[in-house]
């Protein structure tokens, strides 16, 4: 008589494709996973709890480390939380600055993920090409606000530096010239029969479990459903520009990664229009009063990372700290489905899934 | 083959300075090891995310002989990048117990360093050398890969001068 | 958190049209990028106060003061407040409504006071209607209200721009009165900082089936939860849903109240998965329980941890280590 037995398998903390501190206990019946455990908070470094003893201007740099592949739209999730408050208005030089760097930031996150992604599953170059890539990208930030990752660039009611002379020119140069590296690397990956056969139907799920699960971003867009908070709640100035929406349709993980690839293009198809329109000159910060002090109120404002759909909520009781700034963090949200996609899968797609899910460690546990 | 080295001519004397370098095992040893460093991979935050920048291309650790492993047997050395936890603590010290002898531990960002920005959070521990041994402290949130590189090359520089002088670098 | 609307008392309003409907609540969901969430981006400019007032109402209604005894004057301005929001409303169940609310929930009054006041002032000078009369209001939130009540139908006249969200709040509270229960919901007001946001405060006993009917029901069709939010208001703990319904785009803001000493809200994990972990992370750090959260365990904290550290009052344990 054969008689087996499950493998209780340890994933983690310190695992090279938990991209970060994620542990996943797994049990294994053979190679298929029959019980999936997702331990987080190895990074619970209680960003909200500190965040109640400052003041929002100070709040800015914690933002910058929540997601670190995204400081800017977590700078400006702040930001647009306390300027809704308060009604401040940021100038058109700003709202355009702003604009141009967190679309920068979408691309650099999506390389990141992309080429992790791709390492993950077994593929080197992809990831020298995205990081060589990525860099480039870092040093107009560099440039801009002189940090590569936490850069605390936005202010409430603006930013906090101008462009440097010549900044935009580079950003055009570094637009024209990425164009084609998007071209490259659909050449060096997207139709490679072994990527399609690790990637093709793995790990999906339909439109109804994604808004489920609350998911957001491309993980939701992958399985059909058109929702982008850039186009469907429109803040900053993205209603000016011209751009779309890319979907999947099955919901796999290789519709994850035509969506993140596609939305490279479409980023850079904004930053094209958003560098044309750039104006010449104009002020960097709105008028703000010298303490800021949000009414008593409190204000649920989201925009769309490259995460998804993070939101920041602010109880204010009229005083500089919030009385409560709770952070709505896709990656958090969107881990939670992990479980249920990885039930029945072989374990060989486990990283496969997880990668495809694109988490931020220290946004998971915030 | 026979050398006697107390009858040889002037030339064959210059000719062996040239060729030949004379040390201590030791110092072999640490020349060695300085130069094939392999970091466990063990990024906590956002600190690793400029190691991976470091690991990439523009800035090549490769150069260095530094070689992420992801298991934490075939490692010399911690790269503590990130904001410790205490939850993550023990984990961390289990880690670095894992690790074969020698062992160093660099402690990347002020995270690790002394706990950062964090330093008044109720969750995180204040300074990784509370847990293990620190070797070297890189200060920045995040430090720039280069200063992660120098970080390195100043791990190596200790470990050739402890090789050849025997002493223990405490501080510096 | 603005108008004075407290509807849990009286019936619901009759003459209510309902602006929209969400007609295809539950289809299947594969909505086309729907951009007509007008009330957001039409609204943004105008829909904080003005900074230059807002900061120094809060001072006004200040803690100790008991909401009641701050009727005290201008009850004319209030007027226009009022039927900003709910032209058709019957009056009378203001002070009803009042009454009813408990008293222990100072701050969220001198809050919403404020808030009151600063839309009382906006739309006072949108409206060309005197700045004094709106200072008026802002001294004198509740009596604003008060005299909104007293003043009833006069409100009419006054022309100041009511929120396209309130016939949709109206609705709403009537429909979960209907579905859920008389009493299922406490408070309901628009949010003025958040565009106008509905704001409704449920009951924990009918909070449930209240999920149910928001998810369900055709008008509602909030299949998409946003967020869930904890927070600690030293006299009450509160647990804050947005909601959305991603066909409208119409986003609620829902939440429960709990007592501090033993807080505990029903869970929604049943309604919405995306609740489980949230719920688990208010649970570990704000110490709130989820009664029928299949698996209720701290997220974020190690097991052995000591406290809730989002608690207002949380001590860490080794301030040092």
């Amino acid at each position: 008589m054969i008689r087996t037995e499950e493998l209780l398998l340890n994933v983690g903390p310190q695992h090279p494709s938990t991209h970060g501190v994620l542990r996943v206990v797994v049990k294994l019946d053979g190679e298929i996973i029959t019980h999936v455990e997702p331990v987080i908070g190895y990074l619970h470094r209680g960003t909200e709890k500190l965040a109640e003893s400052l003041n929002y201007t100070q709040i800015i740099p914690y933002t910058d480390r929540m997601d670190y592949l995204s400081a800017m739209t977590n700078n400006y999730v702040l930001c647009y939380a306390v300027e809704k408050m308060m009604g401040i208005e940021v100038p058109e030089r700003a709202e355009f600055l702003r604009l141009i760097v967190m679309e920068l930031q979408r691309i650099a996150s999506h390389l990141v993920w992309w080429g992790t992604y791709l390492l993950d599953i077994g593929a080197l170059s992809p990831f020298l090409f995205a990081f060589n890539d990525r860099e480039r990208i870092l040093q107009l930030f560099n440039e801009l606000c002189g940090a590569r990752l936490t850069y605390n660039y936005m202010r409430v009611g603006g930013v906090k530096w101008d462009a440097p002379e010549g900044w935009i020119d580079k950003v055009k140069a570094f637009v024209k010239d990425m164009k084609s590296r998007l071209d490259e690397y659909h050449n060096l990956v997207s139709g490679n029969e072994i990527f399609l056969a690790r990637v093709k139907g793995i790990g999906a799920y339909d439109a109804e479990t994604a808004i489920q699960y609350g998911l957001s971003g491309a993980n939701l867009r992958c399985t059909g459903v058109k929702w982008d908070l850039r186009k469907n709640e429109p803040y900053c100035i993205y209603d000016r520009f011209d751009f779309d929406i890319p979907v999947g349709q099955n919901g796999d993980c290789y519709d994850r990664y035509y969506v993140r690839t596609e939305e490279i293009r479409q980023s850079l198809r904004i930053l094209e229009q958003a560098l044309e329109q750039f104006p010449p000159e104009g002020e960097t910060m709105g008028k703000v009063p010298r303490a800021i002090r949000p009414p008593a109120g409190e204000v649920y404002v989201r925009i769309e990372s490259p995460r998804g759909e993070i939101g920041c909520y602010i109880v204010s009781k009229g005083k500089a700290e919030p009385y409560r700034l709770k952070f709505r963090r896709p990656s958090f949200v969107n881990l939670q489905i992990l479980p249920k996609l990885l039930v029945g899968e072989s374990m060989t797609n486990l990283v496969t899934i997880l990668g495809g899910i694109d988490i931020v460690l220290g946004e998971v546990d915030c | 083959m026979e050398l006697d080295l107390a009858n040889i001519t002037l030339e064959e004397r210059r000719e062996l300075e040239r060729n030949v370098i004379l040390g201590t095992v030791e110092q072999l040893k640490g020349w060695v090891r300085s130069n094939s460093l392999w970091p466990l991979t063990f990024g906590l935050a956002c600190c690793a995310i400029e190691m991976m920048a470091a690991g990439a291309p523009h800035y090549d650790l490769d150069r260095f002989g530094v070689m992420f492993r992801a298991s934490p047997r075939q490692a010399d050395v911690m790269i503590v990048s990130g904001t410790v936890t205490k939850k993550m603590a023990p984990l961390l010290r289990q880690l670095y117990e894992q690790m074969p002898e020698p062992k160093w531990v660099i402690a990347m960002g002020s995270c690790a360093t002394a706990g950062g920005p964090y330093v008044r959070s109720y969750s995180v521990v204040k300074g990784v050398d509370q847990i293990v041994p620190v070797d070297v402290y890189i200060p920045g949130c995040p430090p720039n890969p280069a200063a992660l590189i120098y970080g390195i090359n100043k791990l190596q520089e200790k470990i050739r001068y402890e090789a050849k002088t025997g002493k223990r670098v405490t501080d510096g | 958190m603005s108008e004075e609307q407290k509807q849990n008392g009286a019936g619901p309003a009759e003459g209510e049209t309902k602006a929209e409907a969400a007609p295809e609540g539950a289809k299947a969901q594969v909505p086309p990028a729907k951009t007509e969430g007008a009330p957001q981006s039409g609204e943004a400019p105008q829909a904080p106060p003005q900074p230059a007032e807002a900061p120094q109402q809060p001072a006004a209604p200040q803690p100790g003061v008991e909401p009641k005894q701050t009727s005290g004057a201008a009850p004319q301005p209030a007027a226009e407040t009022q039927t900003a929001a709910g032209a058709s409303q019957p009056a009378a169940q203001q002070p009803a409504a009042a009454e009813k609310r408990p008293l222990t929930d100072e701050e969220k009054e001198a809050r919403r006071q404020a808030a009151l006041a600063a839309r009382a002032a906006k739309l006072a000078a949108q409206g060309g209607a005197a700045a004094g009369a709106a200072a008026g209001a802002a001294a004198g939130g509740r009596a604003a209200a008060r005299g909104a009540a007293a003043a009833g139908g006069e409100g009419s006249e006054e022309p100041p721009k009511p929120s396209p969200n309130q016939p949709k709040l109206d609705r709403a509270v009537q429909l979960l009165k209907e579905l859920v229960a008389e009493d299922a919901v406490e408070e309901a007001s628009l949010n003025p900082f958040n565009d106008d946001m509905p704001t409704l405060v449920i009951r924990g006993e009918h909070w449930p089936k209240a999920a149910e009917t928001l998810r369900d029901h055709p008008e509602f069709g909030f299949r998409y939860l946003r967020n869930v939010a904890g927070v600690d208001h030293e006299t009450h703990m509160e647990v804050v849903y947005h909601l959305l319904n991603m066909d409208s785009g119409d986003t609620y803001c829902v939440k429960v109240r709990t007592n501090r000493d033993n807080p505990s809200v029903p869970s929604v994990v049943s309604v919405w998965k995306t609740a489980d972990w949230q719920e688990r992370e208010i649970y570990d750090l704000l110490g709130i329980a989820f009664p029928g959260h299949p698996d209720l365990r701290r997220i974020m904290l190690p097991d052995d941890w000591v406290g809730h550290p989002l608690r207002k009052d949380y001590v860490p344990l080794d301030p040092e280590v």
